[in-house]
């Protein structure tokens, strides 16, 4: 055993000493009107300290131990197989994705109101990750203000509904439109930028119109937000006990069933869920289309594209208004599920989510962003008891994806175009 | 149809080009050579709009097209390659060549959504522009690849291949010739001259192996440290005193 080995797993071991006693260790408690510091139960400190044991004799004998798994039969039986041929997994998957959004369609009937609840969520998620995905995994757009366009959409319904009454289906189309606007008018002065630049603009793009929406109290309530904002109907059906709106019929009473609270939160669901798949199937197509070609050839070399005729200005702006759109979609639904929004819901950190999710989905990759997205939004969820830590784990979760695949879960293939032999 | 009038770019205290003039006709090749360094490349960028020139006129079917964004200039017939390939290496062959097609391409959003029949025929017109320039390129092939892992002569050939799909007038080789074995560089100079006979289109190169262009082109530009030194024939140039001088050294 070399004594540089010995050295890097002394030094591995305290860094694990080091990191985790103030975090798991110390606890902040309130004494009184103070707030004192308190150490470690003898049970953690144990732990802390087994833990950098392990770390410590993990990397003493790494290169044995790695040597030895890499040894081992593959955990994969199928991954000597040979890819299967791509006309045949077009079919496959066409099937196989019909089948899951049929699914998807009856699904909730079954389930309880609270995973309802959240499966809206992740369609809302799904429906956001899809747009950014346009921007920053066609383009190469880094946005990490892409948040503010959601707001938009969610605050423009709410707007609109308390100043002049505008219901979800008014709203749903005027939110998408402005989100779009915004999404333009972000992306005039940016033209220019790339890269770090771009991402630095439009972080602070994000951060002015959450400080908008928090200080212009007299429009938007401030930080009290806005509440009371209504769910969406079905043909003039109110899905609520009472009819609050002026010439609606509720839906229970119009088919003859007793009120239940769950018919709305499966309606927003369904609602959502056309929505996502339109949202998906739309973006497919703009993918195969001029446009998202453009997009890509901007990404892979701007120069090359421009030295084509390719107009910067056009392909830039359509991408971010494309991708703005789809957030403002996505807004409406987040306002009238959630029935009040403040600009709490709005943060840093609701973008760089998204943005994790493009990630680690493979940037480009519609199937891989849509299984992110469940992912990230369902873990939290399921794993409640960690909920400490949540942001550890999402941390440490970011950090081995790109040591172990940095290209996400399912990386973008390419859809080969069959030619024919002209004469 | 191509005309450089005094052409001058200037680098803050570096003058890179001074008073270069430059014409190439219908039907022609013509070539723009010089040592390394002597400015060829930062000509080019003048033409091609990348460069803003500081002074002179440049031409194109008798009007002026200096200072013009350079995608409004590749749109007027005026497409150019680079002397390091520029692919969009992680796009598949066929799409590189779609994505040169764009401006004849159907644009519109709705009308792609909804595949309106002039979208699809569209689309199929650039679809067979594409194979067929593929296969004159010997890549049809290999369609679906990623671009980016051709060998690189077939790089090169894609290159070109992609500017020929645009339906240009005037092509702008700059060193195409970089990096290929005597055999490719042999096929490459057959392309050229089959562009210019069969397609039709005028050819501006750069290169700065003299060997190579004296073959196929029709005239011949020498530049020496951002100056015109000589223009002719191939036969005029090589026998020109100066160029020997600016190639060889004095003796």
């Amino acid at each position: 055993m070399a004594t540089h080995n010995l050295k890097h797993a002394l030094f591995c071991a305290i860094v694990t000493v080091v990191i985790a006693y103030p975090i798991l260790g110390l606890d902040l408690v309130a004494q009184g009107t103070q707030i004192g510091l308190e150490g470690a139960t003898p049970t953690t400190i144990i732990s802390i300290f087994l833990a950098a044991g392990i770390v410590f004799l993990f990397q003493l004998f790494r290169d044995n131990i790695m040597g030895n798994l890499g040894k081992l039969p593959k955990l994969n039986p199928l991954s000597g197989r040979e890819p299967m041929p791509a006309e045949k997994r077009a079919k496959v998957e066409a099937w196989v994705l019909t089948a899951i959004i049929v699914l998807a369609l009856f699904w909730p009937f079954v389930v309880s109101r609270g995973s309802v609840d959240l499966a809206t969520l992740v369609l809302i998620y799904i429906m956001l990750a899809l747009g950014l995905n346009v921007v920053v995994g066609l383009a190469g757009l880094l946005d990490l203000g892409y948040v503010a366009f959601y707001a938009v959409g969610a605050y423009t319904f709410a707007l609109l509904y308390q100043y002049f009454g505008f219901t979800f289906w008014m709203a749903l189309p005027v939110g998408a439109l402005l989100a779009a606007t915004f999404g333009m008018v972000l992306g005039f002065p940016v033209l220019r930028l790339r890269g770090d630049y771009l991402a630095i603009v439009t972080l602070g793009f994000g951060e002015i119109i959450r400080i908008l929406l928090n200080n212009w109290t007299a429009v938007t309530g401030g930080p009290n937000g806005i509440g009371g904002i209504p769910d969406p109907t079905l043909f003039g059906m109110e899905f609520g006990r009472r009819v609050k709106g002026e010439g609606n019929t509720s839906f229970h009473e119009t088919f003859g069933i007793a009120y239940s609270g769950e018919h709305k939160v499966i309606f927003l669901y369904l609602i959502a869920l056309v929505l996502a798949v339109i949202t998906a199937l739309v973006i497919r197509r703009l993918m195969r289309m001029p446009v998202g070609r453009a997009w890509e050839a901007l990404r892979e070399d701007e120069i090359a594209a421009r030295s084509l005729g390719l107009s910067r200005t056009a392909v830039k702006l359509s991408a971010f208004t494309i991708g703005a759109f789809f957030a403002g979609f996505a807004g409406t639904v987040f306002a009238s599920k959630q029935g009040f929004i403040s600009p709490e819901s709005f943060v840093f950190l609701e973008s760089a989510i998204i943005l994790a999710i493009v990630v680690l989905g493979g940037m480009g990759s519609q199937i891989g962003v849509i299984l992110a997205a469940i992912a990230v939004t369902i873990l939290p969820e399921l794993a409640r008891e960690f909920s400490d830590f949540r942001m550890l784990v999402f941390g440490a979760a970011m950090v081995l994806m790109m040591v172990w695949r940095p290209q996400g879960l399912m990386p973008m293939r390419r859809i080969p175009i069959s030619l024919k032999r002209q004469e | 149809m191509l005309e450089v009038q005094d052409l001058s770019m200037r680098f803050g205290g570096l003058l890179a080009v001074d008073g270069v003039h430059l014409d190439v006709q219908n039907h022609e090749i013509v070539s723009v050579i010089g040592p390394n360094g002597a400015g060829k490349t930062t000509v080019f960028n003048c033409v091609s709009g990348f460069y803003k020139p500081t002074g002179g006129k440049i031409l194109f079917e008798g009007k002026e097209v200096q200072g013009k964004p350079d995608y409004k200039i590749s749109r007027l017939g005026m497409v150019r390659t680079f002397q390091h390939v520029r692919l969009f290496g992680q796009m598949s062959v066929v799409e590189n060549l779609l994505v040169a097609q764009h401006r004849h391409l159907n644009t519109n959003l709705l009308s792609g959504l909804l595949k309106t029949p002039d979208y699809r025929s569209r689309e199929k017109r650039s679809l067979d522009k594409a194979a067929y320039w593929l296969e004159r390129v010997g890549l049809l092939e290999l369609a679906n690849r990623e671009a980016g892992n051709l060998a690189y002569g077939q790089q090169r050939r894609l290159e070109i291949a992609r500017c020929m799909v645009t339906e240009p007038k005037l092509l702008m080789l700059d060193e195409p010739a970089a990096g290929l074995n005597p055999a490719e560089t042999n096929d490459l100079n057959q392309l050229i001259m089959s562009l210019k006979e069969d397609y039709n289109v005028s050819v501006l190169l750069i290169e700065h192996d003299m060997s190579l262009v004296m073959d196929i082109s029709d005239r011949i530009t020498v530049i020496n440290q951002g100056r015109p030194l000589a223009s002719g024939t191939p036969d005029d140039v090589r026998q020109n005193d100066d160029v020997i001088k600016a190639y060889l050294g004095e003796a």
